[in-house]
């Protein structure tokens, strides 16, 4: 199995709960009483292990498909050296100035209000959205960015969250151009840890730290309270809880989808054509990212704002989210990794073998005693 | 393994294709050319993937995909069932005895089985099928223990 760097802050998944994902119907309920093919037959462990030979499709996901190099014949050679002049030496600088340009308009604006308005809450809060729609359109703008809404705007109401498939953060930018959402995000250090405490904080957003064990439950917490509360900005969330690189979706996390609430989901999807927006964060920064994004001809995507899903009766949260992530994966035309890709990829704990061992070993020896 | 497809002609993929389709060999060409290089990097595969690996282990790729065409959704019943046979008979004399099987429902069960009990059942259980722990089973009985609709084992090839 190709080894995989999990040193990473994206990747070091507060591994989700495995025992959770157990699929139920690995054993199959017997059938009238114990036979000798109950007991010989492996075909599931088999399966396992065979698909463990062939397929490490987790670590598919977060590959960036390195772009296809057209510019290596004597045409296109020079037209490319062209338009690197033109996209470092014209573009560039131009969207330099348009995001400045738009963080001072922001800022001059944004923390007279923000003090000035202190005992207007509702008024204040209405002028911050909009200060935030306007600051995110100015950073799409700065990378030429061209969205295409599709579907019905996001309304303001109690009892609902979005959820969406995560390629970068620029997702958030993008979506956070059209409705001021708030998010719960993982506190980043630096200029953007800066960001998350001043800016994002009015918006609503709920933080999390990976590392801390009693988090989960404070976040979950936290969520439900904000669900409910009928003036917070829509929660928009992103389940697969890391970055993927856009052809594909990976497992959901169900936090999401227990809370008792409506799940709108969105579906993102980039043009590769035009860059690659796939935020690898092993292998660079963020800034960098941004650098990159800057640097190309231009960010072209599809928004695509689905309907709303309730958990159906009968659903656990697991079956839930992952209806919701096939409705997204097929309007964003992504493939979907199958939902165990978290265990081939981790290799399945001691832990969960053996509980595997203990259900097969129950199982028989229920059977054996029914006789 | 950059363009490992470009060294697989249409001749290498008709010479092996049987139930898979063309993306799906190319595929399998890449994970055969990683295994060879990291087996050894399964360090803490379980049990069932450490012998399904010995079994492919030192094969070349037109046997690696011959190997893994039972597990193909195209596959018959008895080609599955003769992986599983292979799985048990552990020494590939042909013939599975009493502690083949034995073997295979410790690991199936580890700890939450005595060896007693592991034995009980399948004394059991044997000779309700009309077989005996002293003779040992050979393929065709095989066929006919698992002569049944519904032998699900079938993984899914990933293509890029």
């Amino acid at each position: 199995m190709s080894k995989l760097n999990t040193s990473s802050p994206e990747l070091d998944l507060d591994h989700p709960n495995i025992e959770d994902y157990l699929p139920s119907g690995s054993i199959q309920e017997p059938i009238g009483k114990l036979r000798l093919r109950d007991l010989l037959d492996i075909s599931p462990t088999l399966t396992e292990a065979a698909g463990a030979i062939v397929d490490d499709s987790f670590t598919r996901c977060f590959k960036s498909n390195p772009p296809e190099p057209w510019n290596w014949n004597i045409y296109l050679f020079p037209l490319w050296c062209l338009g690197v002049v033109f996209r470092y030496g014209i573009l560039f600088p131009l969207r330099v100035i348009v995001l400045t340009i738009g963080w001072i308009i922001f800022l001059l604006c944004y923390f007279p209000v923000h003090f000035l308005l202190k005992g207007h809450d509702k008024l204040r809060k209405k002028l911050e959205r909009g200060l935030v729609e306007v600051l995110c359109s100015f950073f799409v703008a700065s990378w030429t960015g061209v969205v295409k809404y599709h579907g019905p705007r996001p309304s303001m109401r109690p009892k609902q969250v979005f959820v969406a498939n995560h390629t970068s953060m620029i997702d958030f930018i993008v979506l956070e151009q059209m409705t001021a959402f708030a998010v719960i995000m993982q506190k980043h250090p630096g200029w953007v840890g800066l960001l998350q405490s001043t800016i994002l904080d009015s918006l609503g957003c709920i933080w999390f730290n990976r590392s801390e064990a009693k988090d989960r439950e404070i976040v979950a917490r936290k969520l439900r309270e904000h669900v409910n509360g009928p003036d917070n900005n829509p929660l928009l969330i992103f389940p697969e809880g890391t970055c993927v690189n856009n052809n594909y979706t990976v497992m959901f996390k169900k936090g999401s989808f227990e809370l008792g609430c409506t799940v709108c989901p969105i579906a993102i999807k980039y043009n590769k054509i035009f860059v690659d927006a796939f935020w690898n964060s092993r292998k660079q920064s963020f800034t960098t990212h941004l650098l990159q994004l800057m640097t190309s001809w231009a960010v072209v995507c599809d928004v695509w704002y689905l309907e709303p899903q309730n958990l159906k009766s009968g659903e656990t949260p697991i079956e839930f989210a992952e209806r919701v992530r096939d409705i997204i994966s097929v309007r964003a035309g992504v493939k979907k990794v199958p939902w165990d890709g978290y265990l081939k990829y981790s290799r399945p704990s001691p832990k969960h073998r053996e509980g595997k061992q203990q259900s097969f070993a129950d199982w028989v020896l229920r059977r054996l005693e029914e006789r | 393994m950059g363009s490992a497809s470009s060294m697989l002609t249409q001749y290498d993929i008709e010479e092996v294709q049987e139930h898979f389709t063309q993306q799906e060999i190319v595929s399998l060409y890449k994970r055969f050319c990683q295994l060879d290089r990291n087996a050894k990097g399964f360090i803490s595969a379980d049990e069932f993937l450490s012998r399904l690996l010995k079994m492919v282990d030192g094969l070349n790729f037109k046997d690696f995909v011959a190997f893994l065409s039972a597990f193909s959704s195209k596959a018959s019943t008895p080609q599955k069932i003769e992986i599983i046979f292979k799985i048990y008979d552990s020494d590939g004399d042909g013939k599975v005895v009493f502690n083949d099987i034995i073997e295979v429902l410790r690991d199936m069960t580890g700890s939450f089985m005595s060896d007693e009990q592991r034995e009980e059942v399948l004394n059991q259980l044997l000779n309700e099928a009309g077989y005996s722990r002293e003779s040992p089973l050979l393929k065709n009985d095989f066929i006919k223990i698992f002569d049944y609709e519904g032998l699900r084992m079938e993984m899914e090839v990933p293509i890029d």
